[in-house]
């Protein structure tokens, strides 16, 4: 006899922690299954992989270091999704933040201190990324286009804008390449072993720099936000049901609109600590995709800011244990961590319910005695 | 070369770059007008043109990679099916997937089977698709204006260029003539009355994908043994996000989607000419502005304020049977 089993309630703890760790495993192990087919032993790079990119306190650095980039694209598509909306333009909207971050910087690093230029910096990294998610709010909101479509043509826009401008406007005179100039050093953004070195602890030189708390800073604000703000209620009440909210007296529009430009500003904060924390200069594709990952890690964080953390923390430990990796085993390439990107997509978010019917049955059976009696009752 | 030959030659370009552009449309509309929002045409075009690239190498024959990159392509598209249809999955999600999982996996296989950074090796004689002369090109080069029309613009392409305009056409007639373009258009809009009607929409709906499937691969094909005489990294490069935006362009119709992959196609091929060159009144055109200028156009339409692009109405809903 078939049940039916979406109606079966599970505790939560299987739906929050059980059903995604499966998705994820299932996930790793097509991962596993292409590495075998390249003739690699997955077990052994996975192994290559972990001590990539925890063993010591460089890869460690390496790994914050993009796991900073990860929370802030996360969080960025986390918010929308609370919305129900899908912004697909997070790698557009990292973008243009940088852009942003080069305006403040090229027109002023050389007059103000470095206490009013980093968080100016952080503001135009915001502002601009948010400017760039609020044309495609503005249109899904009062014209109805849809949000999809929009941020994936804005992100190509954004793309052959940037390219103009770093290779007409932007560019650094007599350069051949097309970068700005190095910022006045005065405004970066602290690394993390300046940061710490006043208190004594000596770290290695790596790009982790105090963008890292700036990402928690806005996991707590986010969190604040959603789930402690009526903003945040109104949010949420929009993304569950249009007409319940408007019945509720919110203005589903200003919903769209206030849920994507917050969206768009976190993006633009993977400029903060690309730009201002690393490069120190504006340059081309300096968002490498960081956007599309920050919707792996929403997808597989649950879109709650601890979750995304701890996605976060794993995709920045697949990108430089995959670095690693590329490096220890000439056959396999970085772009290994990009097709398991690819699968814990699949997995966490497309088919995220394929596994729920046979968790069912399988708590059913293991399930103490009366559990489900009890909760009718 | 006077002005009428380079016009012809670049309207010779407008065709070789709407072609994939063409093909990828015609799969898309499938995919869409039965209810499956489909933005993993990029994945699959690079997917196929992968599996085209690395058959042809190592068979030597441009057919059997034409077969590899359908089949790699349907494959894909059934995976799509697979999460949409069969669980419900989102869309979008499932559709970015593949992108990112075929932009990943066509390096490493790339890599590791081939050796060249990615790409594979270098295709010549019957592992390509070659320019095909039509009959009557030598007969009608006498004639003014048409002679050098149809053999500088009509003639001389490979096979999948005419393929693709006969694609349009068999799309166009399956979608309006046929009993299955009918369910599909129905089931696009209104899945429950088709179900109320005893048909599956699952069944539409999975077969609509596999046909998204056979023609996206078909242009996947063509950028790796006709286009180009190589697969390479990332070679889509956008082209099925175009394809899709050509889709919106054209109201989810065969024909004027056909046109739009012609605009967009012919944008392509003026904007390499209109480099550094000096337009009366307007001055030089940055080629990037060119570049963009298709997703500015669809993002115009989108909103509405040149004419109005009706999505079908059940697009990106999954069907849930027992409500």
């Amino acid at each position: 006899m078939s049940i039916n089993t979406a109606s079966v309630p599970l505790p939560g703890w299987i739906e929050v922690l059980v059903i995604p760790v499966l998705n994820v495993l299932m996930a790793l192990f097509f991962a596993g299954l292409i590495m075998l087919a390249i003739g690699v032993d997955p077990i052994e790079a996975l192994g290559l992989m972990i001590r990539g990119a925890l063993g010591d306190d460089y890869s460690l650095g390496y790994t914050l270091y993009y796991t900073t980039n990860f929370i802030f694209t996360g969080l960025a598509v986390a918010v929308a999704f609370h919305a129900s909306l899908f912004n697909i333009g997070g790698e557009g909207q990292a973008y243009i933040g940088g852009l942003g971050v080069a305006v403040v910087f090229l027109l002023l690093d050389r007059y103000l201190p470095a206490i009013l230029l980093v968080p100016i910096g952080i503001a135009a990294a915001g502002l601009f990324g948010a400017a760039w998610a609020f044309i495609p709010a503005w249109l899904q909101a009062y014209r109805g286009s849809h949000i999809v479509i929009t941020t994936i043509m804005f992100n190509f826009i954004a793309a052959s804008l940037m390219v103009y401008l770093l290779v007409n406007v932007l560019i650094q005179p007599g350069q051949m390449s097309p970068e700005s100039r190095q910022f006045d050093p005065s405004g970066w953004m602290p690394s993390m072993k300046m940061a710490l070195a006043p208190f004594g602890i000596d770290l290695v030189n790596t790009p982790l720099n105090l963008s890292l708390v700036v990402a928690l800073i806005c996991c707590v604000l986010v969190w604040l936000y959603i789930w402690r703000t009526r903003w945040g209620y109104e949010l949420r009440t929009a993304g569950f049901s249009e007409p319940a909210a408007r019945y509720a007296g919110i203005r589903p529009r200003g919903v769209i609109i206030s849920a994507m430009c917050l969206s768009g500003a976190l993006a633009g904060f993977v400029a903060v600590n690309e730009i201002m924390g690393v490069h120190h200069r504006l340059l081309l594709n300096f968002p490498a995709g960081y956007g599309f990952t920050g919707i792996a890690v929403a997808l597989m964080g649950r879109n709650h800011p601890v979750g995304i953390v701890m996605a976060s923390l794993l995709f920045g430990v697949l990108y430089q244990g995959g670095a690693e990796l590329a490096f220890e085993i000439p056959t396999i390439t970085r772009e290994m961590v990009v097709a398991i990107q690819g699968l814990i997509i699949l997995f966490c978010g497309a088919l995220a319910l394929m596994l729920r019917p046979w968790v069912v049955r399988v708590y059913l059976v293991i399930r103490p005695v009366g559990s489900l009696e009890r909760e009718a009752a | 070369m006077d002005a009428l030959s380079s016009w012809f030659a670049i309207l010779d370009a407008t065709l070789r770059v709407s072609t994939p552009l063409i093909l990828a449309a015609m799969a898309g509309l499938f995919s869409e007008r039965s209810g499956i929002i489909d933005i993993s045409l990029e994945g699959k075009m690079l997917a196929a043109a992968f599996a085209a690239g690395a058959m042809a190498a190592v068979s030597g024959s441009a057919w059997f990679a034409l077969g590899a990159g359908i089949v790699v392509s349907v494959m894909l598209a059934l995976l799509h099916g697979f999460a949409c249809i069969t669980h419900r999955g989102n869309q979008v999600v499932s559709g970015l997937a593949i992108n990112i999982l075929a932009s990943g996996l066509t390096v490493v296989l790339g890599i590791a089977w081939f050796r060249r950074g990615g790409q594979t090796p270098t295709l010549s004689g019957d592992a390509r698709f070659r320019p095909l002369e039509l009959p009557f090109a030598d007969a009608l080069s006498g004639t003014p204006i048409v002679g050098p029309f149809y053999a500088d613009v009509v003639s001389g392409h490979n096979v999948l260029v005419y393929t693709a305009f006969a694609v349009v056409a068999l799309t166009s007639w399956i979608v309006y003539k046929t009993r299955f373009g009918l369910r599909l258009r129905a089931v696009g809009e209104n899945p429950l009355a088709v179900d109320t009607a005893g048909l599956s929409v699952s069944r539409l709906r999975y077969g609509a994908v596999a046909i998204c499937g056979v023609f996206a691969g078909i242009a996947g094909t063509y950028l790796s043994t006709a286009q180009n005489a190589s697969f390479v990294r990332e070679m889509t490069a956008g082209q099925g996000y175009i394809a899709l935006a050509a889709v919106i362009f054209g109201k989810w119709r065969p024909l004027p989607a056909m046109l739009a992959c012609l605009m967009f196609g012919f944008l392509d091929a003026v904007a390499i000419r209109l480099q550094g060159v000096e337009l009366p009144y307007i001055g030089e055109v940055p080629v990037q502005a060119i570049q963009a200028l298709p997703y500015i156009l669809t993002v115009v339409l989108l909103a509405g304020f040149i004419g109005k692009a009706i999505a079908p109405k059940a697009i990106g809903v999954p069907f849930v049977k027992e409500r």
